[in-house]
């Protein structure tokens, strides 16, 4: 069901989701003219005068477009135009020059268990997909690869314990240098992070001096960099590609100069890239993922999903993995040990799982 | 909802409309700075109170000159910001700017115009007691709030560690505020809060005391009008919820100064244990912001309709739900912290639910003007207004109580959206609303009707166009607190930064009302708004007298 309905999406995203928030749109004054101006959204980055969430890198964040776009989206608006409609309604049958007499009522019991009971039901009805999608956050499916992301003022460093834990820092692009490269500047990054397309990739986030947040729309990520605490978020790219993010927890004075660039490539790509910083392959990533990227494949991305949607919330919470035990690194993570772990202590308590 | 009538035993006490001339009234000096008087203190912090909201007002007008286009053109060296040399023309300086218009808006405008302004004001004439239960207790609430704002703007001048003033947002998150900020401003933010704090805990216990201890005979807690059951239930989350913040702040200051950890994680302290403190104070705090509203806005429709409060009972209840589930939902400010799954689930849940009283507000408001004989004075267009933003508000709310979408909209535009559309759409405007309907009341004169109603709409259209466009920012991930974005955000950010502009204008007609009033002294009278008008205040005379009520008034039930 869910996977019919995230491959429907997948092939009619653009569209659909256009004229749906139109509806909201029209009520901005500006709103139209910028919705024609811009062709298609563009993928990984923000699109000029774009209105819309960012088009979605993995199922995870189609996920979270279907709900948003055809659950949220159509209830909130109704909800606005009904009480907007009453508004004005009301305004102008009972304005003073109509209605000079008021009435004196202050009760109606039908009305008002009405007016408790639908908002009840609404709710319950938002709680089902709500749930789902939480739960499908923290259901990761068994990673192909791990990256360490640590967020430092103002620049992101990032490892990978599974490739020889090589790590590398992340820096802005300076304006010219972007504008030379063809990056967007702001955005785009020295050395991005780079990860085979198609992959699991489990993702230790962690903060070095203050808090950061590693967020990228098109995979729906953000996860706070916490320093003394290891926090675990994944994504699995549908498409290679450059994708952009920012950090998303006020750091200081360069907040807005971290950016984060995720490149997506084949996997012989990946490989060559790991083998050019030094790092080593791994065979679990190395021909594991059974030759062919499932890029293009809803249906099996969507073998990430349904096991949140079918188990209740209580069997579905220890697939979710707390973070003192996934952090646990993987045999190549023993060069980087000291750090992580005496500073997860702390993550054990009940309050700081995945 | 009741009505009054005065059983005047002794003739001898002054009393009412025809002898507020004998008053006695100290002199100036005594009468302003050693009051003790609820009316004249609830003048000092309505005047306070504007005076904060133009300096915050001020300081958002910078961080949208500086987000109109893509760079920094404001908060750098040699912009006219640098040669005026108030604010740090720096990056650092923009995140000061940030803080302090939060910090401002809300402890030190929206909180002393609601609960410190018509709160002192018009709580105790409203359940017929002639006074505060503490009259020197409320004086001295509200000179700590001037001391507060005295430090907290000596902060912007005082080494903050990356530069001058304390940049570290409203929230305060360690260890940006700890290692991140070592300079001496941070400390003065926290005494800052610490002395607001205060103020407003003593005002709380002085509100709870006045309450229930000083109504007039027949004055029942379900009789009582629904700006006192507001007032009452926030005074209660101030009174529960502060000292929350005042121990996470005083935990700070020692592992500032005297090498505690209890945030530090070196130490074997935790960040996200402020947090969890923070938003324990900071959810109930938005309601804070917010409630007093709601019991404004009951007045003004229920007045400007000619008809009573539709559901009172589930009116005053559906306050003090919200208030209580206001304290069970806080860390839905935190899905990205890191929380346990099943804990986030809960916080959704827990958080959808304040849907469910805040609908039966909506809809009870609608209902009371539903039958009504409706006059659109200034007051009622602003709550009219008030009840269409709110609603927007309230369902982009219920949007982001789902952690799985609050991951992609958590710190960015579409959080700055959703609040500002309660709080600047909601709160200010339900500010708005009383200022007006209490106008002839508070001030003694009237206010113009054509320059009132210019003012809405300025502002409706104004602010409308700053913040419908950050949902939009928000979904294309725009995240919060930056002083430089990528040119693909630039479009809204222009548009936002132009309804800036209208909505300017729209307060500049504020302050022209203001001074018309002011220059043209029209005599006010005792109830402009005719028989929608029941509550206690509208049968004193405009203003009422020095004290009122020295014999008590006996609330009848009736038209209830």
């Amino acid at each position: 069901m869910r996977d019919k309905t995230a491959a429907g999406r997948d092939a009619s995203r653009f569209m659909p989701s256009r004229f749906r928030l139109g509806a909201l749109a029209t009520a901005a004054t500006y709103a139209m003219g910028a919705a024609c101006a811009r062709a298609t959204d563009l993928l990984g980055q923000p699109t000029p005068g774009g209105y819309d969430m960012q088009p979605a890198g993995d199922q995870l964040k189609r996920s979270v477009i279907f709900f948003h776009n055809d659950i949220l989206m159509p209830i909130i608006t109704a909800i606005c135009v009904f009480v907007l409609a009453l508004l004005i309604y009301v305004c102008v049958k009972f304005r003073k020059e109509n209605n000079p007499t008021p009435s004196n009522f202050t009760h109606n019991t039908t009305v008002e268990i009405a007016w408790t009971a639908a908002p009840v039901l609404i709710l319950m009805f938002i709680a089902i997909f709500s749930f789902r999608l939480l739960y499908a956050y923290h259901d990761m499916p068994r990673p192909d690869m791990t990256v360490k992301v640590t967020g430092n003022q103002w620049y992101w460093n990032y490892a990978y314990p599974d490739h020889g834990a090589f790590t590398f820092d992340s820096l802005i692009l300076p304006e010219a240098k972007a504008n030379a490269v063809g990056k967007p500047y702001r955005l785009g990054v020295d050395n991005p992070l780079v990860v085979p397309v198609g992959k699991v990739v489990r993702v230790l986030v962690t903060g070095a001096d203050v808090i950061h947040d590693f967020a990228l729309p098109a995979f729906g990520l953000k996860t706070d960099a916490i320093p003394g605490k290891v926090n675990e978020t994944w994504f699995k790219a549908d498409k290679p590609g450059i994708y952009y993010g920012q950090c998303s927890e006020l750091c200081g004075v360069d907040h807005a100069f971290m950016p984060i660039e995720i490149d997506v490539v084949d996997e012989p790509k990946f490989n060559a890239w790991v083998l050019g910083h030094g790092g080593k392959l791994n065979a679990k990533v190395l021909g594991g993922g059974g030759g062919a990227a499932p890029a293009e494949s809803p249906a099996s991305a969507g073998t990430t999903m349904p096991a949140g949607t079918t188990v209740g919330p209580s069997t579905a919470a220890p697939a979710a993995m707390p973070v003192s035990t996934a952090v646990k690194p993987p045999a190549a993570q023993t060069t980087r040990p000291a750090k992580l772990t005496g500073a997860t202590t702390s993550s054990a308590s009940p309050d700081s799982g995945g | 909802m009741s009505t009054a009538t005065y059983s005047a035993h002794d003739d001898t006490v002054p009393h009412g409309a025809a002898h507020a001339e004998h008053d006695h009234k100290p002199s100036f000096f005594v009468r302003w700075f050693f009051s003790t008087n609820h009316k004249d203190i609830g003048l000092l912090y309505i005047m306070f109170a504007i005076m904060a909201g133009l300096i915050g007002g001020a300081l958002s007008g910078l961080i949208r000159l500086e987000l109109a286009e893509p760079g920094i053109q404001i908060f750098t060296a040699g912009s006219w910001l640098s040669k005026i040399g108030i604010i740090e023309a720096s990056k650092q300086g923009y995140n000061v700017v940030v803080t302090a218009h939060a910090l401002i808006m809300i402890f030190f405008m929206v909180m002393p115009a609601m609960i410190g302004g018509f709160g002192n004001f018009f709580v105790p004439i409203m359940i017929g007691a002639p006074d505060m239960a503490f009259p020197r207790m409320n004086n001295i609430s509200f000179w700590l709030l001037v001391a507060s704002f005295c430090v907290l703007c000596t902060s912007l001048f005082v080494d903050g560690g990356p530069g001058r003033g304390f940049g570290g947002g409203w929230t305060m998150y360690p260890p940006l505020s700890t290692i991140g900020h070592t300079g001496p401003a941070f400390d003065l933010v926290i005494l800052s809060l610490h002395l607001a704090g205060a103020s407003s805990i003593l005002g709380a216990i002085n509100f709870i005391t006045t309450i229930f201890n000083m109504r007039a005979p027949g004055m029942t807690l379900h009789r009582m009008p629904l700006f006192v059951w507001s007032v009452l239930v926030t005074v209660f989350l101030l009174l529960l919820s502060l000292p929350v913040l005042a121990a996470a702040i005083a935990m700070r200051l020692t592992d500032r100064n005297f090498g505690t950890s209890f945030f530090n994680p070196a130490g074997g302290g935790d960040p996200v244990m402020y947090q969890h403190l923070f938003w324990f104070f900071g959810h109930p705090e938005v309601y804070i912001l917010i409630l007093p509203g709601f019991g404004m806005i009951s007045h003004v429709v229920a007045t400007f309709s000619r008809k009573p409060v539709f559901g009172y009972l589930a009116m005053a209840y559906a306050m003090v739900a919200i208030g209580v589930v206001g304290f069970v939902v806080w860390a839905h400010h935190m899905f990205t912290v890191g929380l346990n799954v099943n804990l986030q689930a809960y916080f959704s849940a827990a958080t959808m639910i304040i849907a469910v009283p805040t609908g039966i507000k909506i809809f009870s408001w609608i209902a009371t003007m539903w039958g009504g004989s409706i006059d659109f004075k200034t007051p009622m267009l602003f709550a009219i207004g008030f009840i269409f933003l709110f609603t927007v508000g309230g369902v982009t709310g219920v949007v982001l109580s789902n952690a799985g979408v609050d991951y992609s909209f958590q710190d960015t535009y579409y959080v700055v959206a959703h609040f500002h559309y309660v709080l600047s759409l909601g709160a200010v405007f339900a500010i708005f609303a009383g200022f007006y309907y209490w106008y002839e009341k508070m001030w003694g004169v009237k206010y113009n009707e054509f320059l009132g109603a210019t003012h809405f709409w300025l502002m409706f259209v104004g602010v409308n166009i700053v913040f419908f466009p950050m949902h939009f920012l928000g979904a294309q991930g725009m995240p919060r607190r930056y002083v430089d974005y990528p040119t693909a955000f630039a479009f809204w950010n222009r548009v936002s930064t132009d309804g800036y502009m209208i909505t300017v204008a729209g307060i500049a007609v504020f302050v022209v009302m203001l001074a018309e009033s002011a220059i043209r002294r029209r005599k006010a009278v005792a109830n402009p708004w005719g028989d929608g008008a029941t509550t206690l205040e509208w049968t004193l005379s405009s203003p009422p007298p020095y004290h009122q009520f020295n014999d008590l008034p006996v609330i009848e039930a009736e038209g209830h």
